[in-house]
């Protein structure tokens, strides 16, 4: 089953930190966070064909802007030539909990690597 | 070395190119002074990238602005050595940064007429200008791009942010007529094939802006006074105004103090 | 290091953990990655966003006294890279908040907690950049020391932080570089150069030698952060190796360390050197350091006075997307 995404918002009055005196109050708590942009995750293409490869996040207001902050962000080395930005909300990932029986039953399949199969060398290269 | 530069006045042909130089480099000042104050970490590295584009663009422009000029000199002389007179951006690149939203008017404002001069310099009968250009140009579409998108984010955003960009607008307009004056430098240029007249680039960069500024929900401004266009002239004659000393009190400084030195 | 004074639990005896605490120290110790999601001792989590943001903080507060002469830099060149470098360092404060998002805290949040006081940016930069060549020891000494903290933490326990790192460092490797290189124009220039040079190694060294943080001989939290892999080396370990590395390119460059004890102690292999004045240290933490006023207040009336812009483009894009036609679910 799919689980929620992985980085939700945190629910006001906690203290993730541990670092507030006391929990700040409601109001602020909605001043801080009601102008803050969504979070996105940015996948890079590079040069050689290769495919989208995550490299990282950053906020912006919709998903125009973040590919534009993803350029200026993520490409500062000539690192890409296409880019595609997720909301990281709309995320959905496999849980760690299950990753047992997600990934686990495949080790026992070893007959899907080439080298399973042992091939005399007289035949050449296989 | 381009291949109009033998025929036409040298003189104007570098005073031509220092106003293109001296123009990326002040705005690349401007915008360079943003580093580490932005309103938005996105947007701190989005500015750098583009004052970084602008220092770059200068370098070749004057570093040819030298050649041409025949005296030994690099680009860094000219940067460094010379006083406020003798600089040739318009006024526009020399007002303060302001409030992001000046500073974004600015840019916009400046982009539109820089993009339509860098493709008009693509077809320059000078191969080296066309060179420079055809490099920059790919830097500011996208500068145009974000300055216009965001322009129209922020006129249509909330009442404040809004009312920001009407007052950038109102306050920056006034500067926007010199860029279009011509003088006897571009009619040399625009004779020579070199560069086209800046008069003629007016056409399409209002309809630019028209096209932004609606769609910002902002008013195009009316005919009002413009700064630097009489007969006393503007930046681009080396009449500034008292902004670029402090601009240049501060960039040259090092220069100035220890003038035997190598950095 | 940018991380300096990092509070965290003491460390736990493994007849005191719970079954849980026991299994994550195990897969720790068998150096495989915590992930987002995964669980997690809360102090672990604690100590994790504690020290990723101030790692964050400390880059874009750092920011400043870099940025400090990029108007004055002396030539394009140096202008242009002086430019790279101090945006680099605002797109590692990047990489490193996206990192402590996704321990469940927003990057708002914690930026909200820096401007507040409530946490803390490296010692370091709240020392002044007063000429050229401070800005070569900045490059060379700063980021010297943080490098050395900061490849180990390459292979540190939290998956985001480790990935944070490793573009980090791989980014980093020029910056060391570029100040090095404007301590050798300076150190081979004119007498007044010279003087900027040896100026600037007398005021860096011993906030340089400051940032690896107090002996942490006694201390408690380090040994439980080091269980954790979230620190690799000790504080020591880490200064003795900056002196040692650091001494001979001092030497290379014809400047004098500031420091009349410092010795070549053949048995240990390594110098002997001056502590720092560890009272200023505690002193520049609070909040007395010649900078602090200037540096809190910088980000600070960046952030009021680009309130109105990060609203105003949310708003828009709220807008919009209620304008657009509802996309097909």
């Amino acid at each position: 089953m799919p689980k929620k995404p992985p980085r939700a918002r945190p629910s006001p009055p906690n203290d993730p930190a541990g670092l507030r005196a006391r929990p700040i109050t409601f109001q602020l708590w909605e001043k801080l966070m009601s102008s803050e942009w969504p979070l996105w995750e940015v996948f890079i293409r590079g040069q050689h064909g290769l495919n989208h490869r995550h490299v990282g996040s950053l906020h912006a207001p919709d998903a125009e802007m973040a590919i534009r902050n993803a350029r200026d962000v993520y490409t500062r080395r000539s690192e890409g030539v296409s880019i595609w930005v997720v909301k990281s909300n709309d995320v959905t990932a496999s849980s760690p909990s299950d990753k047992g029986p997600l990934f686990d039953p495949s080790n026992s399949k070893v007959y899907r690597h080439p080298t399973f199969f042992d091939i005399p060398e007289e035949v050449g290269h296989m | 070395m381009g291949a109009a530069v033998e025929t036409v006045d040298r003189t104007a042909f570098v005073e031509w190119l220092e106003r293109v130089g001296d123009s990326a480099l002040i705005l690349g000042h401007r915008v360079s002074e943003w580093c580490g104050h932005s309103p938005v970490l996105e947007e701190d590295i989005a500015l750098a990238n583009q004052a970084l584009d602008l220092i770059g663009q200068c370098s070749l422009w004057l570093e040819y602005a030298a050649e041409v000029e025949g005296k030994g000199q690099t680009a860094d002389h000219l940067a460094y050595r010379r006083d406020a007179s003798a600089f040739r951006n318009p006024l526009l690149l020399e007002r303060p940064n302001g409030d992001f939203g000046h500073t974004l008017m600015r840019q916009f404002l400046f982009d539109a007429f820089h993009i339509k001069l860098l493709r008009a310099l693509k077809d320059s009968a000078d191969v080296r200008v066309a060179e420079i250009a055809a490099k920059a140009e790919k830097e500011v579409a996208y500068h145009l791009e974000r300055s216009a998108d965001l322009v129209v984010r922020l006129g249509d955003g909330t009442a404040t942010s809004h009312a920001r960009m009407a007052a950038a607008l109102k306050a920056l307009w006034p500067y926007t007529g010199e860029l279009f004056a011509d003088d006897a430098v571009d009619r040399a240029m625009a004779e020579a094939g070199i560069a086209p007249l800046p008069s003629s680039l007016r056409a399409a960069w209002e309809a630019t802006v028209k096209l932004v500024l609606a769609e910002a929900t902002l008013a195009m401004p009316g005919e009002v006074w413009q700064h630097g266009v009489g007969r006393t002239g503007g930046g681009k004659q080396g009449v500034h105004s008292e902004h670029l000393g402090y601009i240049l009190a501060e960039m040259q400084f090092l220069q100035r103090a220890y003038p035997d030195a190598t950095w | 290091m940018y991380a300096q004074l990092v509070k965290s639990e003491g460390a736990k005896s493994r007849e005191e953990m719970l079954p849980e605490e026991i299994a994550f120290q195990d897969r720790i110790d068998r150096g495989e990655k915590i992930e987002p999601k995964e669980w997690m001792p809360e102090g672990y989590r604690k100590t994790l966003i504690r020290q990723i943001g101030q790692h964050a903080h400390s880059e874009i507060v750092g920011q400043l006294p870099e940025a400090n002469w990029i108007t004055r830099a002396p030539t394009l060149e140096r202008k242009a890279i002086l430019l790279a470098k101090v945006q680099d360092e605002a797109g590692h404060g990047l990489y490193l908040y996206s990192a402590a998002e996704t321990l469940g805290v927003s990057r708002d949040e914690v930026i909200h907690l820096l401007h507040t006081g409530k946490m803390k940016y490296s010692s370091i930069f709240n020392y002044p950049t007063l000429n050229w060549a401070d800005i070569g020891a900045v490059g060379w000494l700063v980021d010297g020391a943080a490098i050395m903290n900061q490849v180990p933490l390459q292979r540190t326990s939290y998956g985001p932080y480790s990935r944070a790192m490793i573009r980090i460092c791989k980014e980093e490797s020029f910056h060391q570089r570029q100040g090095y290189d404007i301590m050798m124009k300076m150190a081979a220039g004119t007498p007044e150069q010279k003087a900027m040079a040896q100026d600037a190694l007398n005021r860096f060294w011993y906030p340089s030698l400051m940032m690896f943080g107090p002996s942490d001989k006694d201390s408690v939290h380090s040994a439980q952060s080091m269980a954790w892999k979230i620190k690799i080396n000790t504080n020591d370990e880490l200064r003795q190796k900056f002196v040692d590395q650091t001494v001979p390119q001092a030497k290379y460059l014809g400047l004098s360390v500031p420091d009349e004890n410092l010795a070549w102690n053949e048995d240990k292999g390594g110098y002997d050197f001056s502590e720092p004045d560890w009272s200023e240290f505690f002193e520049v933490i609070a909040g007395n350091g010649p900078c602090n006023e200037e540096r809190l207040g910088a980000r600070v009336k960046a952030w009021e006075d680009g309130a109105w812009f990060r609203e105003g483009l949310m708003a828009h894009a709220e807008k919009a997307a209620a304008r657009a036609p509802v996309a097909a679910e």
